[in-house]
């Protein structure tokens, strides 16, 4: 398995002869970027680098590369964090983020349509102007929407809103033999056999490769007002979040911080956070038409809070002030990088009402293991973002120890019925923990899936499952 | 020993929408406290933590500018002083200094008083100096850190641009601050809660040591507004390709050479 062909001039020659001499890059040519995102610790150049600007060229690429049996690994902007969009063996990379245009607005349908190259960021700076909105929210806001479609991002709002793949109305997508098939479109209800849409969300560039993608869009909300409340403890803080989420006052984002890192996001960004007095926070969002809409809803909030332990309740309200919270926040990952020599991630997601159990579970690991870990997240959805700091340990030592600290935490998330990855998806890193979460019939089918789609299996081999 | 800061609401917006005699429509469009007066307020909070001083603050406008001292009070200020009469409105920079400096004596007899630099909707950053020589007090502009809160006076570092000079002021005096001096906090949902139905101090025309309607609002005003217009949105940008040393090596000159560096 997995012999694939090895890249010679005629194959360079032909994909020339596709997309143009000045959109391939061989060998030295590809900028060490491409061997790898934005965490796992894999590297790989990939042989060739092209990129594609249109669904014909990515068509007939996948055709050549079928034919040929030539691995082929469709990439972003790379900011994934398990090594999805690595070439780990070789083969053609194929650069999508030149696709990059914003193809049409319906406002009657409430759609957007976009190439997949198109960056999170400049989604919303444009549907804002006909106040819409796309709301999954995820931190990395560079990351291309064919990215996020793929790993099915979920981010900050999803405690309200869902994650992507409810966001996802049509898809255009390359299959592996280089067919082009469309699947959805602009429709909002759709009862039509099997939901291949649904399977291609999320797939990691295992089974096709998403060439144009039609959006649901909301109308957008007029006002955001966010709550910052300090706790004494980290346990305090996140056993108020069922709480919250049982009140039913829908807040758009929960997310919980912890003292040590608000002074790392400080010293990153080099800004002061508008309050450290506490060792623990949440921080939650609301949004909505109106200022006495929204404060109506985060009221009953506030007093929950404060009836379970909070020191009180600070109220964001205006553009300035938000940006003093939420840019701290964006920042927590970065500035969590910047402390340590590398690290890994735990993306788990458990059921809402076990994060605190889980939280707890993570932070004694520390000293069971006596391993830095640092933890944020999206408590309102269940979904952890837990590191493992690799700090001055030899690679021998950092190896051992990053695996059994994340062999206790998956043991511990299955225990309590989550999953492995809550946004970042499986990619290489997270392989074996898929295997282990799921049962044997549940792996066939998905590999009957991949082999639906991708017979000889050229498509980003060796991620996901196996 | 008293502090008063000056404060105003201003539009939530950039895109502000200006009627026939040149005036900012304010109905309708969501408003805020001017965001440079967020760091007078704190400034004037941490005086108090530290040294427990009396922080009042005083605002000139429509009845609804009342919101902004709530929020002050939110943030830990003890009195609020709003300053509304249809005879303050249409005040030009000048007209607006005097009828704070008129209403600051209602407040008391404050040693300090602190304003931002500037409003995000005038720019003049002229009001808190005018006010200060109405008032006969010495004053400092542009205020980037303070020192030390004395008996007597307050030692401060204020921004010439090019130059920092350390000066220590004598009580009474004015200051405006520099955005950044503090970090502001963030409104308290307990102090919303402790102080919703607390009494905010209104005078109009008729309290104030000069009555005479002449001196205030439009007519008291020598300068009037043309035009009021957001300012053009300069997207002028140049896109470099090439490889990331030789990049870095352009970036860093183009850098020195617009003396960014």
């Amino acid at each position: 398995m997995m012999n694939f062909k090895k890249i010679d001039e005629k194959d360079i020659q032909a994909l020339k002869a596709i997309v143009g001499e000045d959109k391939i890059y061989v060998g030295e040519d590809i900028n060490e970027d491409f061997s790898h995102d934005e965490l796992a610790s894999v590297k790989r150049m990939p042989e060739v680098l092209v990129e594609a600007k249109t669904t014909e060229e990515v068509s007939q690429i996948m055709k050549y590369a079928y034919d040929n049996n030539i691995p082929v690994t469709p990439r972003g902007q790379g900011t994934g964090l398990v090594g999805g969009s690595v070439a780990l063996h070789g083969g053609i990379m194929l650069n999508m983020s030149k696709m990059n245009k914003i193809l049409e607005i319906d406002e009657e349908n409430l759609t957007l349509t976009v190439e997949p190259g198109v960056l999170l960021m400049e989604i919303n700076k444009y549907v804002e102007t006909f106040d819409l909105f796309y709301p999954p929210d995820p931190g990395e806001k560079s990351a291309t929407i064919a990215g996020n479609i793929n790993t099915n991002a979920g981010g900050m709002r999803a405690v309200k809103y869902g994650v992507t793949r409810e966001y996802v109305r049509g898809l255009e997508v390359v299959l592996p033999n280089g067919e082009v098939i469309e699947v959805g479109g602009k429709i909002v209800k759709n009862s039509s056999g099997y939901s291949l849409k649904d399977i291609i969300v999320g797939s990691e560039g295992t089974l096709g490769i998403v060439t144009k993608a039609i959006l649901r869009l909301l109308p957008l909300p007029k006002k955001t007002i966010s709550l910052l409340v300090p706790f004494n403890s980290l346990e305090e803080a996140i056993e108020t979040v069922p709480k919250v989420i049982k009140s039913k006052s829908a807040p758009t984002a929960v997310e919980y911080m912890v003292r040590d890192t608000i002074l790392s996001a400080e010293e990153f960004l080099g800004k002061p956070f508008p309050d450290k007095s506490s060792d623990a926070y949440l921080l939650l969002s609301f949004d909505g038409n109106s200022k006495e809409e929204i404060e109506k809803n985060y009221e009953k909030v506030a007093e929950l809070c404060i009836e379970s332990g909070a020191l009180d309740v600070y109220i964001s309200e205006t553009q300035e002030r938000h940006e003093a919270i939420w840019s701290a926040r964006g920042a927590f990952l970065e500035a969590i990088k910047a402390s340590t020599t590398e690290m890994d991630e735990c993306d788990v997601v458990v059921p809402r009402n076990k994060i605190a159990e889980f939280v707890k579970y993570s932070n004694d690991l520390q000293k069971e293991f006596n391993v830095r870990i640092k933890s944020f997240g999206h408590a309102g959805d269940g979904n952890l973002h837990i590191y493992v700091l690799r700090d001055d340990l030899s690679q021998e030592a950092w190896d051992k120890k990053l695996s059994e600290v994340f062999d206790c935490m998956y043991k511990r998330a299955r225990e309590l019925n989550g999953q492995v990855s809550g946004e970042h998806g499986i990619g290489i890193a997270k392989m074996e923990y898929l295997r282990q979460s799921f049962s044997e019939p549940q792996l066939a089918i998905m590999r009957g899936i991949k082999a639906a789609f991708d017979p000889t299996g050229v498509l980003n081999p060796g991620k996901v499952i196996l | 020993m008293e502090i008063v800061v000056c404060i105003k609401q201003v539009p939530g917006t950039t895109e502000v929408k200006v009627d026939d005699r040149g005036n900012l429509i304010r109905d309708g469009i969501d408003s805020k406290m001017n965001p440079y007066d967020l760091y007078a307020v704190e400034s004037a909070l941490k005086i108090k933590e530290d040294k427990g001083w009396k922080v009042s603050v005083i605002t000139m406008g429509p009845p609804q500018s009342e919101a902004v001292i709530r929020e002050a009070f939110m943030m830990g200020v003890d009195d609020g002083y709003l300053l509304t009469d249809r005879k303050f409105a249409g005040a030009d920079v000048l007209a607006t200094s005097y009828t704070l400096s008129q209403g600051v004596k209602k407040t008391g007899n404050p040693q300090l008083i602190i304003c931002g630099k500037q409003t995000t909707d005038g720019d003049t950053a002229q009001v808190g100096p005018e006010m200060a020589e109405y008032l006969g007090i010495p004053h400092v502009a542009n205020v980037k850190k303070i020192h030390e809160v004395k008996e007597n006076s307050i030692i401060v570092d204020l921004d010439m641009a090019t130059t920092l000079e350390t000066v220590e002021i004598q009580y009474p005096c004015l200051i405006t601050v520099e955005k950044g001096i503090f970090q502001p906090r963030l409104p308290s949902y307990k102090k919303k809660k402790e102080t919703i139905k607390k009494q905010i101090f209104t005078y109009s025309l008729k309290d104030l040591t000069d009555t005479d309607e002449v001196n205030y609002g439009a007519s008291g005003s020598p300068t009037q507004v043309e035009r009021i217009f957001p300012p053009d949105v300069n997207n002028d940008k140049e896109v470099w390709t090439g490889a990331g040393d030789d990049l870095g090596k352009r970036l860093f000159k183009k850098l020195v050479e617009l003396k960014f560096m």
